[in-house]
């Protein structure tokens, strides 16, 4: 109960967080990247006040042995800075920018029912499953002759 | 125009520090919404489907009930271009993050607490691609 008590508090902060911050409005967001224009620069201040929290909190919490419903912590293990993760912010920055919208407030925006939103997450949900049927799909001959070379 | 609001954005922030922290302290986990949202696009419907669906209703309750609250106003969202930008938007965010392991929030956020280099380069990246995107969009006469 308490775990997923927990799941729920975090997904409240979370959609309280980008909503307050006005990060649900693709417009800010787009006025933020938009230097050389009608720039807004909150966006900052939003990633300022999370990481003040994160960078802190991180390093309190991480000194535990365990987290206080699971049995470990679960920490990306790679380090490898490889030309999927390189590829794959070009191609979410490039949807970002078009859009001004990224995940966490795109699902938050949802709930004041404009179609636009919908349409965007269902778009997502189709991009991303598109993507996973790329990175698991068996490689061809061709490749493997490749990676052995 | 949009205004910039520095006090409700880095208010904003910190409750979305605070809510990495809770998923951190609970349940050892990085908050990204890519991973998050990915994670439903599933037909196991088991513990790994569940929490993330627990989560995601937080997020929308957290942002009906922010609305509620006076804290934001639904009236002032304005969407940047048309449905055929909206949806190759969502199809590259969906795909980029989908590839390249996460994003504003698991990379950007949480990555960068953690110091963590493939964060770092990613937020680096995707913000210079989206100042870029924006530029060619509305200074160059694009879409």
């Amino acid at each position: 109960m308490g775990r997923f008590l927990s799941f729920a508090l975090a997904g409240l902060l979370f959609g309280a967080g980008v909503t307050v911050s006005g990060m649900v409005n693709p417009m800010k967001v787009l006025n933020f990247l938009d230097f050389l224009g009608t720039w807004d620069p909150t966006l900052i201040t939003v990633m300022g006040g999370g990481l003040v929290v994160t960078f802190i909190g991180y390093r309190i919490i991480l000194r535990r042995a365990r987290p206080l419903f699971a049995g470990s912590f679960q920490l990306p293990g790679t380090r490898i800075i490889d030309a999927k993760l390189v590829g794959g912010a070009v191609i979410f920055g490039l949807g970002w920018g078009l859009s001004g919208f990224c995940p966490a407030p795109a699902m938050a925006s949802l709930v004041f029912g404009n179609i636009q939103s919908l349409i965007f997450v269902a778009a997502m949900a189709a991009g991303t499953l598109a993507m996973r049927a790329i990175l698991h799909r068996p490689p061809s001959q061709k490749e493997l002759a490749e990676v052995e070379g | 125009m949009t205004e910039f609001t520095p006090l409700t954005g880095f208010a904003g922030g910190i409750l979305i520090g605070l809510a990495a922290l809770v998923l951190m302290a609970g349940n050892g986990r990085i908050l990204g919404a890519s991973g998050i949202f990915g994670g439903l696009l599933t037909l196991s419907f088991e513990d790994e489907f569940l929490w993330r669906v627990v989560v995601v209703v937080g997020i929308l309750a957290g942002a009906a009930g922010s609305a509620w609250l006076g804290w934001f106003d639904p009236a002032t969202i304005a969407y940047g271009g048309s449905t055929a930008t909206l949806i190759a938007g969502g199809l590259l965010v969906g795909a980029g993050t989908a590839l390249g392991s996460g994003c504003t929030s698991g990379h950007g956020i949480c990555g960068l607490a953690r110091v963590s280099p493939r964060s770092i380069v990613a937020t680096g990246v995707f913000m210079a691609v989206a100042i870029v995107t924006v530029f060619a969009v509305r200074h160059l006469g694009g879409a």
